[in-house]
Formats: C-alpha cells, structure tokens, sequence
C-alpha cells in the first residue's frame, strides 16, 4: 500500500472534497487528506517531515490563483513547494515525488485525478526508500 | 544589518562528515532579515539533514536553537545546556556569531552554515544589497548619502568611470552606477557644489588594510574591580 499524504486547504479544495463525497466519486484510500486554513500554512518542514515519515509523496492543493481568501497564500504556498523539491533533488528523493496543485470548490473530479496522477508517479519512482528501510 | 547566504546542502553534508550529535544554530537578527539563518530557516536545514541522514544512512541527531544574537556572549551563553554533549555547532549566523560560539565552546567544533557576505540593506522582499564598506572613515556627508566604497565597483571618490552607462555599472546591468545616483541625490538636495571639492585620497588604515580593527569606548570598560562584582558576567 502506498503512502500519499496531502495537505488541503479547506476552503477551495476542501469544498470539491466535500462535493466529490456528495457525488459518490471514490479516490484511492492511499491518499491521506489534512485540511489546513490555507495552503499558505504548510512549510517546508511539514512537506520534508512528511518524506521523512515514510510518505511515499506529497502534494498540496491550493485554491485557483487569484482565488486566494488569504490573497496569497496559495502563491506562498508554491513557492515553498518548490523550495522542498530542491532539497528532495538535493538529498536524492527526487522532486516528482512531491506536487502543488490548484483546485476551485466545482471541480471535485480534480480531487479523483490528482490521486491517480500521484498513484502513478509513486507506481514509476517506487516506494519511499526510507519507508521501505522500517 | 550583515547580509549572508546559505551555504549548499552538499557542502554542509560534507562539513558534518564524521559528525554524529549536531546542534543547528540559528540567530534573530541580521540573518532572520535576509532569509538565511533565522528560525524558520533553522527549522528547514534541520529537517533537510533529518532527511539527508535517514536516507543515506549517515546516523546524524540533529537538534535546533536559535538565539537573539549569536554574535553576543549574553545570548550564546543561553546555548549552553543545547551544545553539552554535542560533536559540533552548525551555525546559521554570520561568521561573528560562528566565532563567538566557537570562542565560547571551544572544545565543540563551530561550522559555518552561511557565506557571510556583506552589510546591506533589503531592497525589496529577497533582495539584498550591499551598502557599506565599512572603511572606517565615513564620507556621506559628501556623498549625497550614498557610500561610493561599497556601492561604486571600483569605490572611486570623485566622480564616475568610463564604465557607466545610462545610469549602469559596467560589471553589471543590474548594478547602478553609484556616481550616477550621488549624482541625483546631490541634485535633489540642492548641493551639486559638495562636487566642486575634490575628495583626498582616503588613508585605507581605518580600514582592512591597517589589520583587523578594535573599537574601545572607554566609559564603557569595566574595570577588574567592576568585573569581579559582576561575577565574571562582563
């Protein structure tokens, strides 16, 4: 089973979660969800922290640019997405492991895509070498 | 405020070889300012060595503290409990706070985590830039404000080279030419005359190249008798 863990804001995204549920759409259960105010609060240290606890990747859903109820804290939120996959090219966990993502409260099915996207790059890359390590 | 940068992870990793017990050591001041050792940064290097040490099997324990001002012994004092047991000290301060822990601690090895680079100013959100020489013998009284030492590529004192264009330093199109902007604020403050003086070559010995400097204030020096009665605290 693979580990995916993604930090969600509750607003945009966290809405489309609640509408894929209404809708009956299915995501994998390798995906775990943590809703957060904003996107703009995940760091760096909470994305490396997540590797280092044997997620297999990570990614964080955003709202639409622009869209932002924070104005930009989605945008922070990139920036710091990219700033972890320097360090995970750095240490040699490889940056595809890890993924920002923008998602508006009417598009569940991104919620259903995102998951198998995640799925698939996990399915190439193989499982985290730290997880496998335990 | 002292500008600095992070050094790569790779040539930290190479430093900590060997290492076992790290303390990542940040400090709240200049560094905080410019993004490079402050509390957040800490946290990042720190989780980013976590990292580096489970995957590639290197056994490194890693704790983190950050002090007010690493270039104090007051504040590097409050480290104490933090380096007790500890291989070395990564510090995240400029080079002044890299050595007084290490002056401080001096059985426990003090490595730089930054390249301290300049003393600037932020210019905008990220970016830094570099604003005095501190060549020990100000002249912006003269300068219209704008220290021709650390802003002019050549530090020239009376007027520009053949190197400026529109309003650019030769050395970089980002740069702009300090005479050029002496220039402007002279202008703007109504004193093009200051340019009629010609400035005197500059005695360099306040500076670097009179060895490394030492400012006493002498009111401010405790005397032995004023040391011992603050238990050695001063």
């Amino acid at each position: 089973m693979m580990r995916i863990i993604g930090y969600c804001c509750e607003r945009g995204p966290g809405e489309a979660l609640d509408l894929a549920g209404e809708k009956g759409m299915r995501y994998s259960s390798d995906l775990t969800l943590i809703q957060v105010p904003c996107a703009g609060r995940v760091d760096e240290v909470h994305l490396l922290r997540a590797f280092r606890d044997g997620a297999d990747a990570v990614l964080v859903i955003g709202c639409l640019e622009g869209n932002c109820h924070h104005v930009y804290g989605n945008l922070e939120a990139r920036k710091r997405v990219d700033r972890a996959k320097r360090i995970l090219d750095e240490v040699g966990l490889g940056s595809s492991r890890l993924e920002m993502f923008h998602v508006a409260s009417n598009q569940p099915f991104r919620i259903v895509e995102m998951a198998k996207e995640m799925a698939s790059r996990v399915e190439s890359l193989g499982p985290n070498p730290m997880a496998v390590k335990e | 405020m002292i500008i600095g940068e992070q050094k790569r992870l790779d040539e930290i990793a190479g430093m900590l070889e060997g290492q076992r017990r790290i303390l990542v050591a940040g400090c709240r001041s200049c560094v905080a300012i410019c993004l490079a050792g402050g509390e957040k940064e800490v946290a990042v290097l720190a989780e980013s060595l976590r990292l580096l040490s489970s995957l590639r099997g290197k056994g490194w324990e890693v704790e983190e503290a950050t002090v007010e001002r690493q270039c104090e012994k007051e504040w590097v004092a409050e480290l104490r409990p933090r380096i007790e047991g500890k291989d070395c000290v990564l510090s995240l301060a400029c080079g002044v706070g890299a050595q007084t822990v290490q002056a401080m601690y001096p059985k426990v090895r003090a490595l730089p985590g930054l390249n301290t680079s300049n003393m600037g100013a932020p210019e905008e959100a990220g970016i830094f830039v570099e604003k005095c020489g501190g060549c020990g013998d100000c002249v912006l009284h003269l300068t219209g404000g704008i220290c021709p030492i650390a802003r002019c590529a050549k530090s020239l004192l009376n007027g520009p080279c053949g190197g400026s264009q529109g309003g650019k330093c030769e050395v970089s199109p980002d740069t702009p030419c300090a005479w050029e902007e002496i220039c402007r604020s002279l202008e703007s403050l109504g004193r093009l005359d200051l340019l009629e003086e010609p400035i005197p070559p500059k005695n360099w010995l306040s500076a670097r190249d009179g060895g490394p400097r030492r400012i006493v204030n002498k009111e401010a020096v405790l005397s032995e008798e004023q040391k011992r009665l603050k238990g050695g605290k001063a």
